[in-house]
């Protein structure tokens, strides 16, 4: 029998998991995969000295199932349920970034009101992503339970609007090349108007016992600062951008579908912390209800889908296209090539939770490790997104 | 502040005009003619990437979208007919086309709100020599995505601070995005196996010796 014997406990000089020796007083944590503030199964290689990170590599792949492989397995249309569960918390908008590019390719025009019911279904998986991240934001604070709950009760009357539409509440699986699946069910309109006419009085009530908060105050600002310069060149997008202060916005930069017909601001931030990352999703909110205001008063009827539209049989020509729309966690886009077949020749995804982490470790740099929880959740990352 | 970019025509102009000895070469996009790209040679990768980066007319200051895409070997038929001593003979020529990797990268520009400019780099071949040129240093946003692709695809990047695996564990061998990869068998047992399922278990359990 094998056991230690105490030679056999040797002091080795201690390092970190890329060989180099840690000085004085430093401590490799490994944090994570299963920790409560990673949203998943994510993993922060953290150096400490002290308290403080002194180095912090993320490590992922721990969700990887090579989406983009298994969708070049399959038909164009194959992969529209599968586009679901990369962000499985905004299924709609990714479903969108797939229609968007393959349309492109294809050379296909949506009909009116499937832009609108695009414009509507993406505004509200906006408010759910958005009023659920706040909540989650609050849970890595320390404010366990009662924000994430309540925050959540408020997600769950958008997904019972997604569940009446699609017929899933996650799920969704709702658009189609050249349009959107089916219509929308009866009395549906009226249920989008009540949520949205609903949803103000509790971002008041929320805003009110949370964003003057001093504690959330105290924990958030100054904390995890990203310089509008750095943001740009890290390729940084969404709220995370926006929140440097940087004014960029794929609905109105690119105006895909049918946004060049709303009004709605676009809410910067003045020093990129956190407390600005999270006053951005609320403001954000404050839009996505404007913009969900105009459309469900404007929505036209006619068909929902192309009737030119091919389901089976779909071949794109030859060439390539990269669609993008602005998801609640920031720029989703498709990069699609086809070689003429059914099948993508090579489908990529550009997933914004992934890249947003490129900048992880120079946020939390200098900050302390219970900062670094709450810098992460601010990213607002989904595994099934940044792990494909 | 939108300010309307030039054509690639007129871009791949103003690059070389701006960069002497740089070539670049003009990709048209049948299906998206407006996302037609420009192909650079490894070599003159960075400074073309500095110059679109750096040019006030075009501060492409943000690389949104790093990838790659995986050309194999193929094989090129031509048919020619010729007459031969009077009767009309076809032949055909088997012409093997080397296959390469290409990382294609998606420029925008934030401050101009202009894009996308698409720049793409090839690898000489697919087996000892992928390198293609890092652009991290040039954009910081690459560094993960670049990352993937030398993980996916297995193309090197010469210049990048920190070419480890990103998504495949420290250790895994091969490159799954390849074309030509063949998945592990981890076939698990099931009692009633059919389709692709039955050929996965008939190659891993080997048929039953007959017995005398």
């Amino acid at each position: 029998m094998n056991r230690p014997t105490p030679e056999s406990f040797v002091v080795r000089p201690r390092v970190d998991h890329e060989g180099t020796e840690l000085e004085g007083d430093m401590l490799e944590v490994s944090m994570g995969p299963q920790h409560p503030s990673t949203h998943g199964v994510f993993r922060m290689d953290v150096v400490l000295d002290g308290e403080t990170v002194v180095k912090l590599k993320p490590v992922f792949g721990y969700l990887h199932r090579n989406h983009e492989k298994i969708a070049e397995g399959t038909s164009y249309l194959g992969s529209m349920p599968y586009t679901d569960r990369l962000d499985y918390f905004c299924s709609l908008t990714n479903n969108w970034a797939y229609a968007l590019a393959v349309e492109r390719l294809a050379g296909l025009q949506v009909p009116e009101r499937a832009e609108y019911i695009r414009v509507i279904t993406a505004e509200l998986t906006r408010l759910q992503n958005h009023v659920g991240l706040c909540g989650f934001l609050l849970q890595d604070m320390g404010a366990l339970g009662t924000p994430l709950m309540w925050a959540f009760r408020q997600r769950e009357k958008v997904l019972d609007l997604f569940e009446s539409l699609t017929g899933a509440r996650m799920m969704c699986n709702y658009m189609r090349f050249g349009g959107c699946r089916c219509d929308l069910p009866a009395g549906w309109l009226e249920q989008a108007r009540t949520v949205v006419a609903d949803f103000p009085a509790f971002l008041r009530e929320f805003e009110t016992l949370l964003s003057g908060n001093e504690i959330l105050m105290a924990r958030t600002q100054g904390v995890g600062r990203l310089s509008p310069e750095l943001a740009v060149a890290g390729s940084v997008t969404g709220p995370m951008l926006r929140a440097s202060g940087v004014d960029y916005d794929v609905r109105k930069v690119d105006r895909y579908g049918i946004y060049d017909r709303f009004e709605f601001r676009v809410p910067l931030g003045d020093h990129g912390d956190v407390y600005d990352r999270y006053m951005i999703r609320v403001l954000e909110m404050h839009e996505s209800l404007a913009i969900l205001r105009q459309a469900l008063k404007g929505i036209p009827g006619g068909p929902v889908i192309d009737p030119k539209a091919k389901l089976r049989g779909f071949r794109p020509k030859p060439g390539e296209s990269y669609g993008r729309i602005e998801g609640p966690k920031g720029e989703l886009g498709f990069y699609l090539v086809s070689d003429g077949g059914p099948n993508p020749y090579r489908y990529r995804i550009r997933p914004p939770s992934f890249i947003n982490l490129t900048l992880l470790e120079d946020m939390c740099l200098g900050r302390s490790i219970a900062d670094a929880v709450i810098i992460l959740g601010s990213v607002d990352i989904v595994l099934g997104e940044v792990d494909r | 502040m939108a300010m309307p970019l030039p054509v690639l025509e007129e871009l791949k102009s103003l690059l070389e005009a701006a960069l002497p000895g740089v070539r670049t070469e003009l990709v048209p996009n049948g299906p998206v003619p407006a996302q037609a790209s420009l192909r650079v040679a490894p070599t003159d990768a960075d400074a073309a990437a500095r110059f679109l980066r750096d040019d006030p007319r075009l501060r492409l200051d943000t690389c949104s979208n790093v990838t790659g895409i995986d050309w194999p070997d193929r094989e090129e038929k031509t048919t020619s007919k010729a007459i031969v001593d009077g009767v009309e003979k076809e032949t055909v020529e088997i012409r093997r086309v080397p296959g390469y990797l290409e990382v294609v990268y998606h420029l925008y520009s934030v401050s101009l709100k202009h894009g996308p400019v698409i720049l793409r780099q090839r690898t000489a071949n697919r087996g000892d020599d992928c390198t293609v040129a890092s652009l991290t240093p040039v954009w910081r946003g690459c560094e993960f995505q670049e990352r993937e692709v030398y993980d996916l695809f297995g193309v090197r990047f010469a210049g990048h601070p920190d070419l480890r695996r990103i998504l495949m564990w420290e250790g895994f061998l091969d490159h799954p995005m390849r074309r030509d990869y063949v998945a592990p068998d981890d076939h698990e047992y099931e009692p009633t196996p059919h389709d692709e399922v039955l050929a996965l278990a008939k190659a891993h359990y080997p048929a039953p010796e007959a017995k005398p």
